[in-house]
């Protein structure tokens, strides 16, 4: 129910009751979505579509922070290991 | 697809669950709100994925199973009206009430069809002046927005052959419901990544300061469940109970501020009964008295019918995180997505469906017990 689905801005026009609506492409689909609720979302932006609302604007910043946060996880593991055997080294 | 493909990847996947395992010191156990994620995490396998000390469960984040029997039932009496076209998103209809679901009200004559946005049912009313159009309003935060927005158009263009019936649903007092329970043994929260899209976190900073609990903003796909779930283990692995964003290509800390005010602007708070977890207090919306006459409970006089449950149905306990699917006897006999006892069963979101579709074959009941 609460699916939501990035696409991307093709164009953006006024729809139904002067509200603005865009075609949004998702894949090969494309679809028209208000856009009333994301003033902000011009062409070529992706936004989240939840029952053909868009609800969201996509950062393009962030998009990556799943990788960077495994990236500081691993080296914050890597380093546990270190003191591990450098305490063990030092052991007599 | 840009932006869904990217957070499948198995690899990166893999090494999660690997430096994962070098921070758990002891057993943890998490609740993921969203019936999307509980779909996911079961589809794609991630509580297999995770070391043994972190154990999953799933939570009541499905609005279609959480819809009480006796709204399902009253959408059944007004489908079969003859004046009334009855509008829903595809899943409610095979949710079964009392006696019936809307599968069968169809079949028998009723005008039910299927929309895809409640905006959709606007174009039917404008079209068919004639007839009354009714959209069943179900869902949680995520879904209130496009609900307000079609009441405004409504009222807007004087659709006097227009209404809802509201069943719409709030997150954070379930949460706290559950927090309260003194079976309750929940010590973070993978909180629903749209909900949160509209509403924003404030909501769960006191819950999360009153119940010493971690609360972590999380997506939907395989990689943003397994961040979710580092961040959260790290801050329970540190003594920490913060609000955080996983999440955060898509959530900001204050949601969607132009679609609060909608939803601000028609709904207002009141309680509402859960199905499977019974009422609970400011967990719904209800539409304000500037917009009550496209309220479909005041436009159509009904004679309120006794509802009733399957007893068999342990839709409950599995709604409470308390039991899971295949340990009720009838998962899977008396109970299938053909012939449903309880709405967990059908949904799209629902966890029975989720062990239905991708454990049957794996695991016997009783296999994978709780904790």
């Amino acid at each position: 129910m609460c699916l939501g689905i990035p696409g991307e801005i093709l164009e953006t026009h006024a729809g139904a009751g002067g509200l603005r609506f865009g075609t949004v492409r998702f894949g090969a689909a494309e679809r028209e979505v208000c856009l009333e609720y994301v003033p902000e979302a011009l062409v070529g932006d992706y936004v989240i579509v939840h029952v053909g609302l868009a609800i969201s604007t996509l950062s393009p910043e962030d998009a990556q922070e799943v990788f960077g946060y495994l990236e500081e996880m691993q080296a914050m593991a890597d380093l546990g290991e270190e003191m591990d055997e450098l305490g063990r080294a030092e052991v007599p | 697809m840009r932006y869904l493909d990217e957070y499948r990847d198995g690899a990166a996947a893999q090494r999660y669950a690997e430096t994962l395992r070098t921070i758990v010191t002891r057993p943890w156990t998490l609740m993921e709100v969203c019936g999307g994620q509980t779909h996911a995490i079961v589809r794609y396998g991630i509580d297999e994925l995770l070391p043994s000390e972190i154990t999953l469960i799933h939570g009541p984040g499905c609005p279609v199973c959480v819809t009480p029997v006796s709204i399902l039932d009253r959408a059944f009496r007004l489908a079969r009206r003859p004046d009334v076209i009855f509008t829903s998103f595809g899943d409610m209809l095979r949710v079964p009430g009392s006696a019936d679901d809307l599968l069968r009200v169809r079949a028998e004559g009723g005008d039910v069809r299927i929309v895809y946005s409640p905006l959709d049912a606007i174009a039917i009313a404008e079209r068919e002046r004639d007839r009354q159009v009714v959209f069943f309003a179900v869902g949680f935060e995520t879904t209130a927005p496009a609900n307000a927005m079609a009441v405004q158009l409504a009222a807007r263009k004087r659709l006097a052959n227009f209404s809802l019936l509201v069943a719409q649903v709030r997150v954070p007092p379930a949460l706290e419901a559950i927090l309260a329970a003194p079976e309750c043994r929940v010590q973070a929260f993978l909180a629903a990544g749209h909900v949160c899209t509209v509403m924003g976190t404030a909501e769960y900073a006191p819950l999360s300061r009153r119940y010493g609990v971690p609360v972590v903003v999380t997506g939907f796909e395989p990689l943003d469940l397994l961040q979710g779930v580092a961040m959260a283990v790290r801050q329970l692995e540190e003594g920490r109970a913060d609000v955080e964003i996983q999440y955060s290509r898509v959530v900001r800390p204050e949601g969607n501020r132009v679609a609060r005010r909608a939803v601000e602007e028609v709904f207002e708070i009141t309680d509402r009964e859960w199905r499977g977890l019974g009422p609970i207090a400011q967990s719904g919306f209800r539409l304000r008295d500037r917009y009550v006459e496209f309220d479909a409970e005041r436009r159509f006089a009904d004679d309120t019918a006794a509802s009733h449950e399957d007893p068999d149905c342990q839709a409950g306990l599995v709604l409470q995180g308390r039991k899971r699917p295949q340990e009720c006897p009838a998962f899977g006999g008396r109970c299938t997505p053909e012939h449903p006892l309880g709405a967990p069963m059908v949904s799209s979101e629902g966890a029975c469906a989720a062990y239905y579709l991708y454990r049957r074959r794996l695991a016997p009941a009783g296999a994978a017990g709780t904790a």
